[in-house]
């Protein structure tokens, strides 16, 4: 044992290599690429290429149905649509802090998350509580039928309306 | 009676069947106790003996049997809840209810299961303070403490996961906020939130993930770890006794 210890340190280039050597540095390297493939192919697999999930883009009615100065909480799509003078604007009502469904408090005139007390201004501002972010505005545009569109997926800087 | 029940009894441990399954044969010797300890697939994780002192019930409270205790009970309780439940979102939450309210003793075994994960939780939190502050975990255990710290963490996983299944407000709340803790890992977190769920949202994929960890892949690592942590104990020189404090037990152990 104690003379294949020795011949174990590195003795300068390849050539000085064993037989034994050899063979552990390709099995250890075999093993290496092989579980490097395993992780790839697990994360791949485990990663769904198709989600039936519901579509990021929702229509939320015409604008009409909105009474001027309102903040409405669309509980499925978890928007607020605010109408204010200058117009429109959706923000999400899932709260930045750990994604708990926020409520609008009318007789407070604020967002308020039930699971850990945050609190938000109407335009998204955080007030109060442990959230870190402002609520994100999203995109919104009128359709050609001249309803509301909100793309959830797409945040936008705050406090651009859209004018009716 | 009691004559007959035990020849009756001897005469089974004699017989050849038994004998071809549990070879120690009969005897009340030491040597055939140890044989019967040895011979077992499942025994010989254990020492062979052990102190009189460490099987005391102040030494340990017994807390590590106990919490196994709660983890038998979970798997059985649990084995029989899955013939019960699908794992989908339109009747998750239904099969729950139908549990509770139409099948026979369903909610005797839906409560027995939630209790015990409780009491599993609060025993494996115990058994590790009571293993800290004996100072059990010092070499040469300090592997099976790090054993320990994996059965706590997979005892945890168990808890949440099954925490989902219900499909009630409570569940999905807890894991929308869950991940989202998850998601707070640097750099990695948003994938990790996307692996855990199967997606965005806490759907229809999240619940089959979370019901697969619950049934199939947690509670397998947990009995792989399990065996390793019991058969631990034997190899580290058996349950932790410390010194022997008086004078009785210090004559017990010369």
């Amino acid at each position: 044992m104690a003379d294949e210890t020795e011949k174990e340190k590195p003795e300068g280039g390849e050539e000085a290599l064993d037989r034994r050597q050899f063979f552990v540095r390709v099995g250890v390297g075999s093993l290496a690429v092989a579980g490097l493939g395993t992780a790839v192919f697990a994360y791949q697999f485990l990663s769904p290429n198709v989600l039936y999930e519901p579509s990021p883009i929702v229509n939320v009615g015409s604008p009409e149905s909105y009474p001027p100065n309102s903040v409405t909480l669309d509980p499925q799509a978890a928007i607020y649509i605010v109408r204010e003078a200058p117009g429109f604007y959706a923000l999400t009502a899932i709260c930045t802090h750990l994604g708990c469904l926020t409520a609008w408090k009318p007789e407070l005139g604020i967002i308020a998350c039930p699971c850990h007390g945050s609190k938000f201004n109407r335009d998204g501002a955080v007030i109060a509580g442990p959230a870190p972010r402002p609520l994100p505005w999203f995109r919104m545009w009128l359709s050609d039928d001249g309803d509301l569109m909100v793309d959830r997926s797409s945040p936008i800087a705050a406090r651009q309306f859209v004018r009716i | 009676m009691a004559r007959s029940l035990t020849t009756y009894l001897d005469d089974l441990r004699d017989s050849r069947v038994w004998r071809s399954i549990f070879r120690s044969g009969p005897g009340q010797s030491n040597l055939h106790r140890a044989l019967v300890v040895q011979s077992n697939v499942f025994l010989h994780l254990f020492s062979v003996k052990a102190r009189k002192r460490v099987l005391d019930f102040s030494v340990t409270w017994y807390l590590g049997a106990l919490t196994f205790g709660a983890f038998l009970i979970l798997v059985i309780t649990g084995v029989l809840l899955m013939l019960y439940y699908h794992p989908s979102v339109p009747l998750a939450y239904s099969d729950m209810k139908d549990l509770e309210f139409v099948v026979s003793s369903g909610v005797f075994l839906r409560n027995l299961h939630r209790w015990s994960a409780h009491a599993m939780v609060l025993l494996v939190f115990a058994h590790l303070a009571k293993v800290f502050y004996r100072g059990a975990y010092r070499p040469p255990r300090e592997f099976n403490w790090v054993i320990g710290v994996v059965l706590l963490l997979l005892t945890l996983f168990l808890s949440y996961t099954g925490y989902l299944l219900p499909w009630d407000q409570l569940a999905f709340w807890a894991v929308t906020v869950g991940s989202n803790i998850a998601s707070a890992v640097p750099l990695l977190g948003h994938h990790i939130r996307f692996l855990m769920l199967g997606g965005n949202l806490v759907n229809a994929n999240a619940l089959l993930r979370f019901y697969v960890l619950h049934c199939m892949i947690l509670p397998l690592a947990a009995i792989l770890f399990i065996a390793i942590h019991f058969w631990r104990i034997r190899k580290d020189g058996g349950l932790y006794a410390g010194a022997p404090t008086t004078t009785a037990e210090k004559e017990a152990e010369r």
